[in-house]
This record gives structure tokens, C-alpha cells and sequence, in this order.
């Protein structure tokens, strides 16, 4: 568990940002929505390509009273042509990478066939695409599930990697919480009856590919928001522009069309114009990249804003009760031998239990001889014995498992219960804890407490959230006592013991109608009211349809705690729209005095005092500030698609720091390039 | 100079002391707080209702609009009926004959809108009756009506019901106008201003010849120019006259009461909207751009017109051009500072002859008016500006913007954008069209860069609802006359609209709790947004115009 960035987890895909073929692509792309019919949608850009045209043909009319040649006309329609074509180039690579996870997810949306069970109840061969909501199909072992569904009969093992990338087999089973299947996994074990929910086209890898491909995108309220003003903003300096040679004109002198071209396109916000979708369709991308499912773009925005979360104790905060944290003799045994029979039984168990007793057993010291294990036979864990354990060469038989399965195998093998064991088991779960016992041959050596343990990190993160304003609610089925316990361990803020998942609707309920937003995971049927209520429902692939529908995000991992990184994410798209907006805002200044100067500098040469960038001629001041404007777009696109940094710290702290990057960088940064550009400029001039 | 400036720092001190409790005082007022001033209050309160026959029951926003619409376009009406017919009406011992129409457009819509832009000359352009109900009556409605929305516009955003405009209207004249008003009046007469209803008398001079001198109510005329950021002068020169700005104290006394007002807004804010703070950090952030553009005109005026310095004009006393030698440099140019800052109008030197910078930066005050603008609008542009700074920062701590823990989106942004759009459009438009036209430009006296700020000069100060002119232009025509009209009409209650539907949308917004996560507007931090905010979304949009106005012309005289 990291503590610097909580963005960055094992389970997100790396990509790096620009390969070989989505460049390419994008490049292609960019050209194609040159088309105004792409443009109007982004005002800003499509005044740049207005410029353009205009440019473009004043290049080629004859011109009377032009301070400058028509070269100057061709030189600044080409920058202007450039500068579209970085927006859309921008815009074009954020896509890019969504499509380029849509083609893979669209490998596994490759027709099947459909094992279809007809009304008299046989099965008929047909193409998966055409099967109908309530049809039912018979999926065996090593077969693709031909669509999305619920398991009505059966029982399996299902490989999910293609959609979760986890390549470790899920239990599928009818009725209960897991008895939803995805269409295009695979059944792995055993064979599985599924009623088909969706109708074609409309499945959930419909929709997912759907939405990774930005084909349903739609601008997000602050987008929007954030659109007005920048259109504002470009109204007004349209006005600025547009009376300038009313001004001039009264002073007799005039100023090139191209020149005033040239001053619109530098005062309009095109850097955050150009880079706004790609900003909104990356934050998109990082969540999905992160294998959520994100439904909506206004759930990632949502996300930034929750000042509440609303977490299950059991698999989110703790890992359930599997870790071992004692171990306790019964019928005079001493520790060692109860920690050593306990070894034997994990040493080959890769489950967590096992693992902690080997950890815990390290801790005291005690390992086992290897040489002692050499050709045992494994036992693996069984549903029907509910123990694993090892039977060594030597012929000794190791055992662990539920108190009352390990008593009947000792008394099968002929030997005796000790009388502490009930005594000490009723402790044991009294306490919250499961107990395990441990038996070696006919004679039970002592119990494994296992006991629910906070993950490791838990509480670093609720302070991380804490001091970025958020309130954990942590809700768990324990008494009032064991949940107080692993709250105060776990430094959550709230907690509601033998909570039902009413309780859940009402503290969201409660939460918002104090103005909170409210977000929270669920996987159970009886969580989609819950999951539909919050304002970010993450449901669990793992668990139900109605789960899966109710909540406005899905995540493929199944991983609960992934909701603070979803509402990092959020705040990082945020955060990375203000930062360019603000630098794009900022950059004003410098262009300013690159330009005005230059334009009156012929008609009043004292305006050379107000070129305090020092600008080798007012034609190299103009097209520096040009340049600029145009390649600070591509430069940024990296950071509009990865997103500003984002550390979990107060919003003072978080503002004090972009305020100083991007504000006051956004001021300085175009003084700098803009001299420098002239100074190349200087060398053809 | 040190003893200048030195009054200036007292005179500011005087100011600054007074600021914070006047506007805690009108949040008492405003909150509707019971208090030991209502058995005098009350009753005058209950008769205004009775004889109008007014209701005070709680209304929309859209409702407070139209109330305010409405009032304000029949009194400009009636204002204009009896300046059209004011040669036929009682109390015009003068025999002064009817108004132009398009000066009596103009008049009336100047006077209703705070603004006071005069294109006749005080004196002798207006009866008594004009005078008393046209002129006298307006300083009261207009300074009212701006405060009574201002104050509708912090409810809306704090939160609380808007309020009832005829409610606020009328507690705004009886408890904060009248008053102080009455107040200063008295003390303005007892300090040497004529008050009088026996307008002529005539002096022998020394050198015998016959000179007809006019009087008038000066002294509680002055009060509400002052107060109520109307501008508008008794005569022509307004407070150069003698009769209007008779010594030093006057001059420090009109300059507290044009910024009581706009100045003390701030703090009212805090108060009603529950966190002082909030108002602190505004008025900080004003009062540093107030002082930085009050100290750079003074080194600017200090300095001297570097033409006439050339040609051995003694300026140890700066630069005395157009200045009454009675104020000095130091208070002319506080004076100018602070009429164009709380766009009263009201000036004591002629803003024409001021050097090109301090003139800028005058005009500057004006097309921002927001530092600390006129009574109410002023500072609702304030809280525009602030509105727009969340926005735009807002987003860089990673929640979408609140203001005061309220959402700000889409349809919010919408208004504010249009808000943001008006100003630049009215004056650059304008000023533009004007100089398209010879109808304009005609009556420029001084062509050339001046000649630009003199259009620029006009217009930002009918935009902004100033008055003050710069008085080198021939305005009385019908051309000036309708186009600033316009203007100012337009630039009165364009925003007024706008923003109270900002409040109208915001009032019913659920708050969200403030936390660590917040982004907050009650810090030193936000100041600092806000002030850059001003400058580059504000006042980067005037920069050409200014360049070529008095910066060229700054450059050109050297």
C-alpha cells in the first residue's frame, strides 16, 4: 500500500502515453475533425479555424494598406492551421487510448455459439448474438458464456481475465450473490445453466466497450459550467479585437487583419480549449484504466466531491476472519507442538489463513525441518471436509480446519475430543474470532484464532481522507462491542454495528440531506437500493445484476477499497482542468505584451518602452506569441491526459501548490518561451 | 509633499475606522434585528407603507426584479415630465425654461441610476423644483434602490430568503440615507455651505463691477451626493466650487462619505452571511488595490507634466494643472481616486487634466467597478468576480466550485458569464460607435490619444455608473445624450438582473458542510485569486484601449 499517491495501485494497466500506432491514429483523427461539422463543437477552436480561412485567403487577395506582405498572411494561417490541429490532435490521442482497450474488450465479443435449451427441452446450436433476454443456454466446462446472465441451475468456476484481467477463477453458483455471469468469460469447471437478462447489443460488454470508446460521451455539468466561461471570456476578447480598429483608425493608423487574427487567437483560452475534452475523456480513461467501469463522466466528477464514504467492515477495511493471531492449546499440549502441527498444515496452503499461520509461527521462531515434507501428500480444502492439510512420507497426518470438522475426523481415526477444546472455541468466537482447530493423527493439538485484522495501510488511508475532508462510515453486522474494537483500530470516524442495508440507505439519507455526497460499495442484491442512493455506487463485478445496475460504477476487480482511488481519481480530473484552465488564463499577460507593443509600435514608436520582453521586430513578436500559443497545446497533452499530481493533503495545501505551478507558472512560462521563439525567429528574420 | 501625504494616511485612517462598524450596523438593519432606534424608525417606516400601500411579505427573486424595474422606470418618468416641464411648474424663480428631450432623457436616467452624469450645467440648467423633487429625491431612490438589491443579492447567496425590495427600499432611506444624511448636512452648513431657499444675491466686487452669485439647499444637497455615490454637483464644477467644498475638512469629510457606502459592504456581507471572515478577505482584497492605485497617481501627479516642467513651471507642488490650489495635490488626487473608485462622480480637479497615469488608472477604477464600486453594484460586482475566481481556482483543490458551501454550475455560470460580457461590450462598443460616427467624435476637444481617453472616459463612467467626466468633451449633444443614456441604463440593471437570478438559482441550493477539503474564501490565499482574477479576466480585457489612450500618451509627452 503506497503512502505518496494513492492513483497509482498493481492493478492499474500501464500504458505508455504515445505508441507508435495510436499516434498515428490520432494524427489521422486530428485531420478528420478539421471538418466544421466536429468543430462547432468547441467554439474556441473553431474561431482559431475561422482565423484560418480568413488568413488563408487574405494570403492570396492583394492588399492595400498592409504593413505587411501576404508571407506574413501564409505564415500566421499556418500556425493557425497547426494550432486546430493540436487541439484536435489532443483530443484525438485521449480517444485513441480509450479505443485502443474497446479493440481489446471487442476480441472477446467474438460470436459463440449459444448451446440453447428450447421449450421441450433440447439443445439447439446457435449464434450467441442471437440469443433474446430469457433465453436459457447450457454453458460447459471450456466454453465461452455467450452473454450476459444469471445462473439458474449448476455450479462452476469461471474465468472472468478477459473483462477483470484477474486470472484467478471465480465461484459461480445459483442463487445468492454470485450468480451473475458476464458474457465472454469462461466457464473453467463443471457446467452452469444460465438464463440470458440482456437483449443483443445492450450487454454489459456492450455498454463497457461502449463507454471506453467515448461513443456515449457526453459533456459533464462542469464541463459545461466551464465552457460558458471560456466562451465568455472569448466574447469578450472578441469584443476587445473587433472595436481595436475603431480606436486605431481615429488615431490614423490601421492594423493588418492578420495581425488582429493573431491577437483573438492568443487572448482566446485555446490551450485549456484545446485540452478541455481530452482532460474529461482521460479522467475517463485513468478510471477505466484502473478497471472500473465508470457509467457516467459525471460519476467520476461526483467522485471528487464525496465527503463521505460508506465502507463494509468484512473484505474492505478488514480481511475478514482469516488472520491468525493465536495460537491456543487444549489437552496439555504445549505451544510448540501446536504451533508445529499448525506449520505442517499450512505449509502448503497458499490461502491467507494459511500463510498468516506460517507468518505468525515465524515470529515465534518455530519452522518446520524441509526435509521432513519431502513427497507429503497435499490436502487441499474441500467444501465437503471443510480441512486441509498434509499427510507426510513418514506416514503422519496433519490436519486444520472447522472445530466441529476436525473433531468428527478424530473420532473417525479413533481418538478422543479434549474437553477445553469447546470451552476455548466459545471464547474464541465470542471475541469475533473463528476458530481453527489443529489435529495431528487421532489427537487434537489446540485451535488457530483467526482473527479479523484491519489490512495493513487501513488507517494511514482514513487519516489521508480525513485530512482531505472525507468521513469514513464503516458498516458491519458485529455487536456494538466487537465493532467499536475494529473501528478504533482501523481510525475510521463512524461505524454503525448490526447495521441491515435499510441502515445503509439512511445514513446516505441522513448524509445528504446535510448537503454531503455520499459514496459507497456494495455486491448484494439487497445493496442496489443503497448503491442507486449514493451519489458514487461502486458495485462489485463479482456480485449481483441488480447490484451491477443500481450503482453508477462497476469495478471489474471486485476490490472494495478501490473507491478511495476512484475518488482520487476524481479529484485529480478536477484538479487538472483548474490547473490548465488557470495556466491557460495566466498566459494572458505575457502575450499581451509581446503583441500590443508590436501593433502600435509602427504607428507610435514609443510604445517600444512596453516591449519589456525585448522582441527582436514586431513581426517576430507577433509570431513568437503565435507559436507559443500553438505548441504549449501538444506539450501539455501529457499532463491533461496522466492529470496533475495529486496528493491526499488539505485543499489549502493542494491550492498553495497548483495556485504557485500553474498560476504563477502560467504567468511566467510564456514570457520565457515566447523570448525564446523570437530569438530563433531572430536567425531567419 | 510629506505633510501631503501624511493627510492622505490620516484622511484614510479616518475612513478606515469607520468602515467596519457602519456596515455591521447595516446588517442590523437589514437582518430586520430589533432594536432601540425602531420607536423612531417604525412609525416613519409604517406611514411610507401606508401612504404607498405597500406589502412586505417575502418575495421571489424574480418578483424583487420586477419590483425593482418597475419602481425605478416610473421615476424616471416622472423625472423626466417634470424636467421637460419644469418652465411651466412652480418654484423656478429663475425662469429657467423646459429640457431638451434628449438632456432630459439623459438627466433622468442619469439620476435614477446613481449615475449623476451631468451634460447640463448645475446651476442654471435646472428650476428648484428640479432641483428638490428631479434631482434631491433620485440621490435617495437610486443609492436605495442599489443598496436594497446588493442586499437581496447577499441574502440569495447566504442562503436566506431575498427579501422584499420595497421593504429594503424603504429601510434603506429611513435608517441608512436619512440619517446620515441629516447628520452630515448639519455639519456641512455648520462648516460654511449655503442653505438657502433665496437662490440670488448680487456682490459688488472690489473693482465695482456686479456680480450675481447663486445659493441654494447646498448643504443637504451635498450629504447625499456624497453618500449616496450620486456625484451629481449643485453647480457646474461641483465640489470645486467654494459653496460645495469650502475648506479642508469638508474635502475629508466628502471623501469618508463617498466610501462609507461601497466600503462598509464588505463587512455587512460577513455579517449576514455568518462568517466575518469572508467579508474581511473581500474588503483586503479591495483596499490593496485601492492603496496601489492611490500610490502610484500620487507619485504620477508628485511628478509633475513633464511638458510644463520643461518650460521652468515651478511643480514642488506636482503637477497643479485644473487643481484647486485651495485642496492641493496630494487631496485632489485622493479625491479623484476615491469618486471614480466608489463611482460617486463628484469632483473636486478636473479629471481632464490629471497626468495620463493617474488618469488611467481613474478610468481603471471605473471599468472594473468592482474597487470598491458603486453603492451595492460595486460590490455585487465584487462577489461576480469572486464568484468567477472559485470557478476557475476552485477546481484546483478537486472539487467542482463552491461559494459560501454552494454549487456553482452551469446555469449559474451561465449568468455570470453574461454578467462578465456587459461592462467591456457597453464601453468598448460604445466608445467605439462613437468615434465611427462624426456625431461622436465631433465632440472631442482634445484629438489624439487624450481625445480616446475622453470617449473611453465617458462611457466607462456611464457603464459604471460614475458620472464624473472628463470635461474636455462637448457632451451636451443628442448623440452623447442617447448613447449614454443607454448605456447607463443598460449598465444599472443588466447586472442587477443577472446577478439576482444568480441568487434566485443559488437560494435553494442545499449547502455543503465546509471541510479540510474545501475550498476556502474566507482566506488571505483567496485575496490574492481574487485581486489576479480582477486583473487578468477584468482589466487585461481594457489593456489595448488603455495602451492607446493615456499610456501613448504618457509615452508621447516625454
Amino acid at each position: 500500500m503506497e503512502q505518496e499517491t494513492v492513483v497509482h495501485n498493481q492493478s492499474e494497466k500501464k500504458m505508455s502515453l504515445f505508441t507508435k500506432d495510436l499516434t498515428k491514429q490520432a494524427l489521422v483523427d486530428a485531420f478528420v475533425k478539421l471538418h466544421p461539422k466536429y468543430m462547432v463543437k468547441n467554439p474556441i477552436m473553431f474561431i482559431v479555424e475561422i482565423g484560418f480561412l480568413i488568413t488563408f485567403i487574405l494570403a492570396f487577395v492583394p492588399q492595400v494598406n498592409e504593413n505587411n506582405g501576404s508571407w506574413f498572411n501564409i505564415v500566421v494561417s499556418i500556425i493557425l492551421f497547426i494550432t486546430v490541429l493540436f487541439a484536435n490532435f489532443a483530443e484525438a490521442v485521449a480517444e485513441g487510448r480509450g479505443k485502443a482497450q474497446a479493440d481489446t474488450l471487442k476480441q472477446t465479443k467474438q460470436d459463440t455459439i449459444a448451446f440453447r435449451l428450447t421449450k421441450t427441452g433440447e439443445i439447439e446450436e446457435i449464434s450467441s448474438s442471437q440469443l433474446k433476454k430469457g433465453d436459457i443456454v447450457v454453458v460447459s466446462q471450456g466454453q465461452l458464456i455467450p452473454g450476459d446472465g444469471e445462473v439458474i441451475e449448476g455450479i462452476a468456476t469461471v474465468d472472468e481475465s478477459a473483462i477483470t484481467g484477474e486470472s484467478a477463477p471465480v465461484l459461480k453458483e445459483a442463487g445468492g450473490d454470485f450468480n451473475s455471469v458476464t458474457g465472454g468469460t469462461k466457464v473453467v469447471s463443471d457446467h452452469l445453466k444460465v438464463e440470458i437478462t440482456n437483449q443483443p447489443g445492450e450487454s454489459f460488454l456492450d455498454r463497457m466497450i461502449a463507454l471506453v470508446e467515448g461513443a456515449d460521451r457526453q459533456k459533464t455539468p462542469n464541463e459545461i459550467a466551464l465552457n460558458t466561461v471560456l466562451i465568455s471570456l472569448t466574447m469578450v476578447f472578441l469584443i476587445v479585437v473587433v472595436t481595436l480598429p475603431f480606436f486605431t483608425s481615429y488615431l490614423n493608423f490601421s492594423i493588418d487583419t492578420g495581425v488582429l487574427i493573431a491577437l483573438l487567437v492568443c487572448l482566446i483560452p485555446t490551450t485549456i480549449g484545446g485540452l478541455l475534452s481530452a482532460i474529461g475523456i482521460a479522467g475517463m480513461d485513468r478510471v477505466t484504466r484502473f478497471n472500473v467501469v465508470a457509467m457516467s463522466g459525471k460519476a467520476v466528477e461526483s467522485a471528487g466531491d464525496i465527503n463521505t464514504i460508506i465502507l463494509d467492515k468484512t473484505g474492505t477495511i478488514t480481511f475478514g476472519n482469516r488472520m491468525a493471531s493465536e495460537f491456543v492449546p487444549v489437552n496439555r499440549h504445549n505451544d510448540i507442538e501446536v504451533i508445529e502441527a499448525a506449520v505442517y498444515t499450512s505449509i502448503n496452503d497458499g490461502t491467507p489463513e494459511g500463510r498468516s499461520v506460517i507468518e505468525l509461527a515465524a515470529e515465534r521462531n518455530i519452522h518446520v525441518p524441509e526435509e521432513s515434507v519431502k513427497d507429503a501428500e497435499v490436502i487441499p480444502f474441500k467444501a465437503q471436509t471443510r480441512m486441509s492439510g498434509l499427510d507426510l512420507s513418514n506416514g503422519d497426518q496433519y490436519r486444520k480446519g472447522a472445530v466441529d470438522a476436525i473433531r468428527r475426523w478424530v473420532e473417525a481415526n479413533g481418538g478422543n475430543v479434549p474437553v477445553d477444546l469447546q470451552q476455548e472455541s466459545e471464547r474464541i468466537s465470542k471475541l469475533g474470532g473463528t476458530p481453527l482447530a489443529v489435529a495431528k493423527n487421532n489427537q487434537i493439538y489446540g485451535i488457530i484464532h483467526l482473527k479479523d485484522t484491519v489490512k495493513p495501510g487501513m488507517r494511514e488511508r482514513f487519516d489521508q481522507l480525513r485530512e482531505m475532508g472525507i468521513r469514513t462510515i464503516m458498516c458491519t453486522g458485529d455487536n456494538p462491542l466487537t465493532a467499536a474494537t475494529i473501528a478504533k483500530e482501523a481510525g475510521v470516524d463512524d461505524f454503525i454495528a448490526e447495521s441491515t442495508p435499510e441502515d445503509k440507505i439512511e445514513v446516505i439519507k441522513r448524509e445528504q440531506a446535510a448537503g454531503k455526497l455520499v459514496a459507497m460499495t456494495g455486491d448484494g442484491t439487497n445493496d442496489a437500493p443503497a448503491l442507486a442512493q449514493a451519489d458514487v455506487g461502486l458495485a462489485m463485478n463479482s456480485g449481483t445484476t441488480a447490484a451491477k445496475e443500481a450503482g453508477n460504477m462497476v469495478d471489474l476487480d471486485s476490490n472494495p477499497t478501490k473507491i478511495i482511488e476512484v475518488i482520487a481519481i476524481g479529484k485529480q480530473l478536477l484538479m487538472t482542468r483548474g490547473a490548465l484552465t488557470t495556466f491557460s488564463i495566466s498566459n494572458d499577460i505575457a502575450k499581451y505584451f509581446a503583441i500590443v507593443p508590436a501593433m502600435f509600435m509602427l504607428a507610435i514608436p514609443e510604445m517600444e518602452v512596453l516591449n519589456i520582453m525585448n522582441l527582436y521586430s514586431p513581426t517576430s513578436a507577433i509570431l513568437s506569441a503565435l507559436i507559443f500559443n500553438a505548441i504549449i497545446i501538444p506539450a501539455l497533452v501529457p499532463l491533461a491526459i496522466k492529470g496533475v499530481t495529486y496528493k491526499p493533503v488539505s485543499s489549502n495545501q493542494l491550492l498553495k501548490r497548483n495556485l504557485l505551478l500553474y498560476g504563477l507558472g502560467g504567468v511566467i512560462v510564456p514570457f520565457i518561451g515566447i523570448k525564446v521563439i523570437d530569438m530563433i525567429l531572430q536567425v531567419f528574420m | 509633499m510629506v505633510i501631503a501625504f501624511l493627510s492622505v494616511i490620516f484622511t484614510l485612517l479616518i475612513v478606515g475606522v469607520t468602515l467596519k462598524p457602519f456596515g455591521l450596523y447595516m446588517a442590523h438593519v437589514f437582518e430586520n434585528h430589533p432594536t432601540k432606534l425602531d420607536k423612531v424608525f417604525l412609525p416613519v417606516e409604517k406611514l411610507f407603507y401606508k401612504i404607498a400601500g405597500l406589502k412586505t411579505e417575502q418575495q421571489t427573486w424574480r418578483s424583487y426584479v420586477m419590483a425593482l424595474l418597475l419602481t425605478n422606470t416610473v421615476m424616471i418618468l416622472i423625472v423626466y415630465a417634470i424636467f421637460r416641464l419644469q418652465g411651466i411648474l412652480p418654484l423656478n424663480p429663475t425662469e429657467i425654461t423646459g429640457m431638451d428631450p434628449t438632456l432630459a432623457f439623459n438627466t433622468a436616467i442619469s439620476f435614477m441610476t446613481n449615475t449623476n452624469l451631468q451634460h447640463y450645467s448645475g446651476e442654471s440648467g435646472l428650476s428648484l423644483l428640479s432641483q428638490m423633487i428631479g434631482i434631491l429625491f433620485m440621490m435617495f431612490a437610486a443609492p436605495a434602490t442599489a443598496l436594497a438589491v446588493a442586499i437581496a443579492f447577499i441574502r440569495g447567496i447566504g442562503g436566506k430568503p431575498i427579501g422584499n425590495f420595497f421593504q429594503d427600499f424603504v429601510r434603506a432611506i429611513v435608517r441608512v440615507l436619512l440619517p446620515v444624511s441629516i447628520l452630515f448636512g448639519v455639519i456641512f452648513i455648520a462648516l460654511g455651505m449655503p442653505q438657502t431657499l433665496h437662490t440670488i444675491i448680487t456682490a459688488n466686487t472690489l473693482s465695482g463691477e456686479e456680480q450675481t452669485i447663486l445659493r441654494g439647499p447646498v448643504g443637504s444637497f451635498l450629504s447625499i451626493k456624497e453618500f449616496g455615490n450620486n456625484g451629481g454637483g449643485f453647480y457646474g464644477v461641483n465640489s470645486a466650487h467654494p459653496f460645495e467644498n469650502p475648506n479642508g475638512l469638508t474635502n475629508l469629510l466628502q471623501i469618508l462619505l463617498m466610501f462609507l457606502l461601497p466600503a462598509s459592504l464588505p463587512f455587512t456581507y460577513g455579517k449576514m452571511v455568518g462568517n466575518k471572515k469572508q467579508g474581511n478577505v473581500l474588503f483586503a482584497s479591495m483596499a490593496t488595490i485601492f492603496v496601489l492605485f492611490l500610490t502610484i497617481s500620487m507619485i504620477s501627479e508628485f511628478q509633475g507634466n513633464p511638458v510644463l516642467n520643461e518650460t521652468g513651471i515651478e511643480h514642488s507642488e506636482g503637477s497643479m494643472e485644473g487643481k484647486e490650489v485651495r485642496l492641493g495635490t496630494a487631496q485632489s488626487t485622493l479625491y479623484a481616486l476615491t469618486t471614480t473608485a466608489s463611482e460617486t462622480g463628484a469632483v473636486n480637479t478636473m479629471h481632464d487634466t490629471l497626468t495620463p497615469i493617474t488618469g488611467m488608472l481613474a478610468l481603471g477604477n471605473m471599468m472594473l467597478n468592482t474597487v470598491f464600486g458603486g453603492v451595492g453594484a460595486g460590490f455585487m460586482n465584487i462577489l461576480m468576480y469572486a464568484m468567477i475566481a472559485v470557478f476557475i481556482a476552485g477546481l484546483m483543490v478537486g472539487r467542482t466550485p463552491e461559494f459560501l458551501g454552494k454549487k456553482i454550475e452551469g446555469k449559474e455560470m451561465k449568468l455570470l458569464a453574461l454578467t462578465l460580457l456587459i461592462h467591456p461590450f457597453l464601453i468598448l462598443g460604445a466608445s467605439a460607435f462613437a468615434l465611427f460616427t462624426p456625431l461622436g467624435s465631433d465632440g472631442i476637444s482634445n484629438p489624439g490619444f487624450h481625445g480616446l481617453s475622453q470617449v473611453f472616459y465617458e462611457y466607462a463612467s456611464s457603464a459604471g455608473n460614475n458620472g464624473s467626466g472628463f470635461e474636455g468633451l462637448g457632451d451636451a449633444t443628442p448623440f452623447w445624450n442617447i448613447s449614454t443614456g443607454i448605456v447607463m441604463y443598460i449598465g444599472r440593471y443588466f447586472s442587477m438582473v443577472t446577478l439576482l437570478a444568480v441568487a434566485g438559482s443559488l437560494v435553494s441550493k442545499k449547502v455543503v458542510p465546509t471541510t479540510k477539503g474545501s475550498f476556502r474564501t474566507d482566506q488571505p490565499l483567496f485575496g490574492g485569486i481574487l485581486v489576479g482574477t480582477i486583473f487578468i479576466v477584468g482589466a487585461l480585457t481594457f489593456f489595448p484601449g488603455l495602451v492607446l489612450g493615456p499610456v501613448a500618451e504618457y509615452l508621447t509627452l516625454k
